[in-house]
C-alpha cells in the first residue's frame, strides 16, 4: 500500500498542472462585469462631429467590439463581425482604439463596416477605462446598460456561436 | 570599414531602449510613483512590471499613475484606479480575500501537513522495541557466534 502514497501526489500534480495548461494566461477577469459601461464622450468614426457616449447602449443588448486597423487579430474576426451584422440579430458599436482616423476608415472601406456606429478613441484613454489590454476585445452589454461579458482576443464563429450568441439571445428574452 | 564598425559599436547602446524623463516637483512624489510602476503587473506583457514593459499599455497606464501621483494623491488611489479596470492581476502582491484564500494559506496548509507527517513518522519509529530473545534463542545466537 505504501507504494501508492508517491503515486497518488504524482496523480495529483498531473491534474494540477493540467488544469494549469488548459487554462490561457491572457484571460485576465475583468472587474468590470455586472457593473455599468464606463462613461465616454468621443467622435464617431465616420461622422466626426457626432458626438457618441455611451448612453447609446441603453434600450437593447449590443455587442461592444474594440478595434484597429493596426490590429492583425482584428483584420481575422473581422468577416465574422461582418456576417453577424448582415443578420441583425444585435447592434455592433465600435470602440477604435489608438487609430488615425484615414487608415480606420480605409479598413471600413475596403473590409465592410459592420458598426453602426464606431467612437474615435485616438488617445485611448477610453480604452483605459475599458480596462482594454489587447485588441481585439469584445463586450456584450444588456439594455440597462451593463457590461454582462467581455471576450478577449478574436471572435471565431466558434465562440460567436458557442458563447456570445446565447448570451445575447438570453439577454434579448429578458424584459 | 573598420572606423565604420566602431562607430556601429559605439552607436549600439545609445540605441537600446528609451528613457521616459518625468518631472516631480516633490521627490516623495517621484519615490511614490517609482515604487508603484515597479510592483505594477502589464497587462500586455504579464512578466513585467510597468518600469520594464516597453508595451504601448504600459507607457499610456505609467502615463496614468504619473498623472494620478503629480496630482497629490497617494499611492492607494493609484492602484485603485488600475484595479477598477483592470482587477488584482494587475498587483505583484495579491491581496488577500475569501478568492486568495488558498493562495495565501496553502504554503502553511503544507507546512502544517508536513510537520503532522514527520512527527507521526517519529513517534511510530520510537515505538519500535527490538525484539526479546528466549534463553534457548540466546544460546543458539552465542554458539553461532563462536562458531564464526
Amino acid at each position: 500500500m505504501r507504494y501508492l502514497i508517491p503515486l497518488a501526489v504524482f496523480f495529483v500534480m498531473v491534474i494540477f498542472l493540467g488544469v494549469g495548461l488548459t487554462l490561457d494566461p491572457r484571460e485576465v477577469p475583468s472587474p468590470l462585469l455586472g457593473k455599468p459601461a464606463p462613461a465616454f464622450s468621443l467622435p464617431e468614426v465616420s461622422r466626426p462631429a457626432e458626438t457618441f457616449t455611451q448612453e447609446r447602449f441603453t434600450g437593447q443588448v449590443s455587442l461592444v467590439n474594440v478595434w484597429a486597423s493596426w490590429c492583425v487579430s482584428c483584420r481575422q474576426e473581422h468577416p465574422t463581425l461582418v456576417e453577424l451584422s448582415r443578420k441583425a440579430i444585435v447592434p455592433i458599436y465600435g470602440l477604435n482604439y489608438k487609430d488615425e482616423r484615414d487608415a480606420a476608415l480605409k479598413w471600413l472601406d475596403i473590409l465592410g463596416n459592420p458598426y453602426v456606429a464606431s467612437a474615435f478613441d485616438a488617445d485611448g484613454r477610453t480604452g483605459i477605462e475599458w480596462g482594454v489590454y489587447g485588441v481585439p476585445e469584445t463586450f456584450v452589454i444588456d439594455r440597462t446598460g451593463t457590461i454582462r461579458y467581455k471576450h478577449t482576443g478574436p471572435v471565431t464563429p466558434e465562440v460567436l456561436e458557442k458563447t456570445l450568441l446565447p448570451l445575447i439571445r438570453q439577454l434579448q428574452a429578458q424584459s | 570599414m573598420k572606423a565604420l564598425l566602431l562607430a556601429l559599436l559605439l552607436a549600439l547602446p545609445f540605441e537600446a531602449g528609451t528613457v521616459e524623463i518625468r518631472q516631480f516637483s516633490d521627490p516623495v512624489q517621484e519615490q511614490r510613483y517609482e515604487r508603484l510602476i515597479d510592483d505594477l503587473r502589464c497587462l500586455v506583457c504579464q512578466n513585467q512590471s510597468l518600469a520594464d514593459s516597453d508595451a504601448d499599455l504600459a507607457r499610456d497606464l505609467r502615463d496614468e499613475v504619473y498623472q494620478i501621483i503629480q496630482s497629490g494623491q497617494n499611492e492607494e488611489e493609484a492602484i485603485r484606479f488600475l484595479t477598477d479596470r483592470y482587477g488584482d492581476f494587475v498587483l505583484y502582491r495579491p491581496p488577500f480575500k475569501p478568492v486568495t484564500l488558498l493562495l495565501w494559506g496553502g504554503p502553511f496548509l503544507l507546512l502544517a501537513a508536513a510537520l503532522f507527517f514527520l512527527i507521526s513518522h517519529a513517534r511510530r519509529r520510537s515505538n519500535i522495541v527490538s525484539p526479546q530473545l528466549s534463553e534457548s534463542e540466546k544460546k543458539r545466537l552465542d554458539n553461532l557466534q563462536r562458531e564464526t
